[in-house]
């Protein structure tokens, strides 16, 4: 569904990616892992087109994206759930969610898409007329996972979606990306808590420095020593 | 009651409307430049003169005896058009760059000279009688303390004040404008076109501009090559002064700066009447230096 072909990125003369090769098959959930600054972001900031490629090509069902502008990117059904959410704070819950589904004219898929949105996190329908920028953290960040849903991608980009939630809330996110996925969206995760997103996940990538070092499946990936040393906390 | 009296009191109702008609105008251009920064983080020093050119757009085509509404839709276009242009040609290649943010304030103080000269050698730089274009029904006004013209110049700024406020808030494209200006990336991450949305926000300023142009030159009757400076650093102050990127803080910074001109001059005297928008916007800032409705975070950039 998605490839990503020798794909290298500068910002000015930093290589932050150096040649990244990556396929993620309909369907599937895929998790990318990696300590802070090897190019997570920059990787799903480059393949929505947020960031130049200074080299490579990001293929989506066989039709070249790279560097597309991020709205015609978005308008073939692949949408992010930024780190750091990024909601819009002066607006509405509602009127976030509304823009989550901005390329979209259809009246009626616009309703659908609030309920289902509404569905997922009962949290949010409480609070449509709050501004976000007053939602507490985890509200923010299920608005911004919900947001990325509004326009029923075919593709999920989530970066870190459990940063900074307490424990209870990250167990329930993450049984909340395996529900999405159930809906037939297939996802690419970023996260930090690699046990968690290997337990969920069907294949994995590590990331070091710009550079793919390892990938395959998220079981066997898990058993890895160098994984299990590097990134699971125990040896 | 006595005589004077009577008088003292009709003038001061005077200064309010004109205060009320002429600040309404102010607002008209404030938000102009509201638009724009809320978007762009920048202050278009050129809307001045693109004001300026709507009200020559519109004296151009009554020199050839074109119906009014004619003119007047014409300059709204064009006018729209230069504003456009000005981003794209100017301003953009700027941002591609990444230049610093003076480069693009520069640029748009550079615009607005080459506006104001182009006008001079087409349309010549003298004083030019502008008509009492709008051939309106009369108004029973006798008795009252405002004038028709004061009261068309207000009724018609204010609703298209309306228009541009119902535009950024209750549309779609309205909707696309404050997520931009609230988190750029993310705008971009919902699938809006940013650079339409910064296009359709300049065509408004110029729209919206160009009508508030020929609208005071309709009041003053007059036309002029720099006619759009000294309201367009009013405008400016009333923008600064309400908060500058929030429609209602232009709407009370306009009112604000005309009534207090108004009454400035009437009751200190005419020669003070320009230095007094200054003077609030001076005292505002100090108190309260992100301006009476303004947003805490304004640096962005
Ligand atoms: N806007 C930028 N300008 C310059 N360098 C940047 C920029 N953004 C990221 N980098 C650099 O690129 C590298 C990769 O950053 P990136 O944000 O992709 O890492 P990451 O894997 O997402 O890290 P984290 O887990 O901390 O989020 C880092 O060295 C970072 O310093
Ligand atoms: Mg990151």
């Amino acid at each position: 569904m998605l490839s990503v072909k020798g794909l290298h990125t500068h910002y000015g003369k930093i290589h932050a990616l150096k040649g990244v090769d990556l396929e993620i098959r309909e369907s599937e959930i895929v998790t990318l892992i990696g300590s802070n600054g090897a190019g997570k972001s920059t990787l799903l900031n480059t393949i929505i087109g947020i960031i130049p490629s200074s080299g490579g090509k990001v293929f989506f069902n066989e039709e070249e994206i790279t560097n597309m502008p991020p709205h015609a990117i978005v308008k073939k059904r692949i949408c992010m759930s930024p780190e750091g959410r990024e909601v819009f704070p002066q607006l509405t819950v509602q009127e976030n969610l509304r823009l989550g589904a901005y390329a979209i004219k259809d009246k009626k898929f616009i309703k659908g898409s609030f309920e289902n949105v509404y569905s997922l996190f009962p949290r949010l329908k409480e609070r449509t007329k709050q501004t976000a920028g007053t939602l507490s953290g985890g509200e923010q960040q299920m608005l911004a996972i919900g947001r990325a849903l509004m326009s029923d991608p075919k593709l999920l980009l989530l970066d870190e979606p459990s940063l900074g939630l307490a424990p209870n809330l990250v167990l329930m996110i993450f049984k909340l990306i395996a529900d999405i996925n159930k809906q037939g969206v297939t996802i690419l995760l970023i996260e930090q808590n690699a046990n968690m997103a290997l337990s969920i996940a069907d294949r994995a990538y590590v990331l070091e420095t710009g550079t793919i070092v390892l990938s395959g499946d998220a079981k066997e990936l898990s058993k890895n020593d160098a994984v299990r040393k590097a990134y699971l906390g125990n040896t | 009651m006595y005589p004077g009296m009577q008088q003292k009191k009709l003038m001061f109702w005077r200064y309010m409307f004109n205060g009320l008609a002429v600040g309404m105008a102010y607002a008209l251009v404030a938000v102009g430049y509201s638009l724009v920064f809320g978007i762009l983080r920048l202050i278009n020093f050129s809307h001045g003169a693109t004001y300026t050119f709507g009200a020559h757009v519109v004296l151009f085509f009554i020199g050839y005896q074109t119906n009014i509404w004619l003119a007047l839709s014409a300059s709204v276009l064009f006018t729209g058009i230069l504003a456009v242009g000005t981003n794209k040609f100017a301003l953009e290649p700027l941002r591609k760059k990444k230049s610093p943010p003076i480069a693009s304030l520069i640029t748009t103080i550079g615009v607005s000279y080459i506006i104001q000269n182009l006008l001079m050698v087409f349309m010549g730089s003298e004083r030019k009688s502008f008509p009492n274009m709008l051939d309106i029904p009369k108004l029973d006004l006798s008795g009252l303390p405002i004038t028709e013209p004061q009261f068309f110049l207000f009724t018609i700024s204010f609703a298209l004040f309306i228009i541009l406020t119902l535009i950024v808030h209750k549309t779609s494209i309205g909707l696309a404008m404050r997520a931009v200006e609230q988190n750029t990336k993310a705008a971009h991450l919902m699938g809006i076109n940013v650079n339409q949305v910064i296009t359709f926000t300049f065509f408004l300023g110029g729209a919206s501009a160009a009508i508030a142009g020929v609208l005071m030159a309709g009041y003053y009757q007059l036309v002029y090559p720099t006619m759009g400076f000294l309201i367009g650093m009013k405008a400016f102050t009333a923008a600064i002064l309400g908060g500058i990127g929030v429609m209602h803080g232009a709407f009370a910074g306009g009112l604000i700066v005309g009534l207090a001109e108004s009454f400035a001059s009437g009751y200190i005297g005419g020669t003070y009447r320009d230095a007094f928008a200054f003077i609030i916007l001076i005292i505002i800032l100090i108190i309260k230096p992100t301006g009476l409705f303004g947003k805490k975070t304004i640096t962005k950039v």
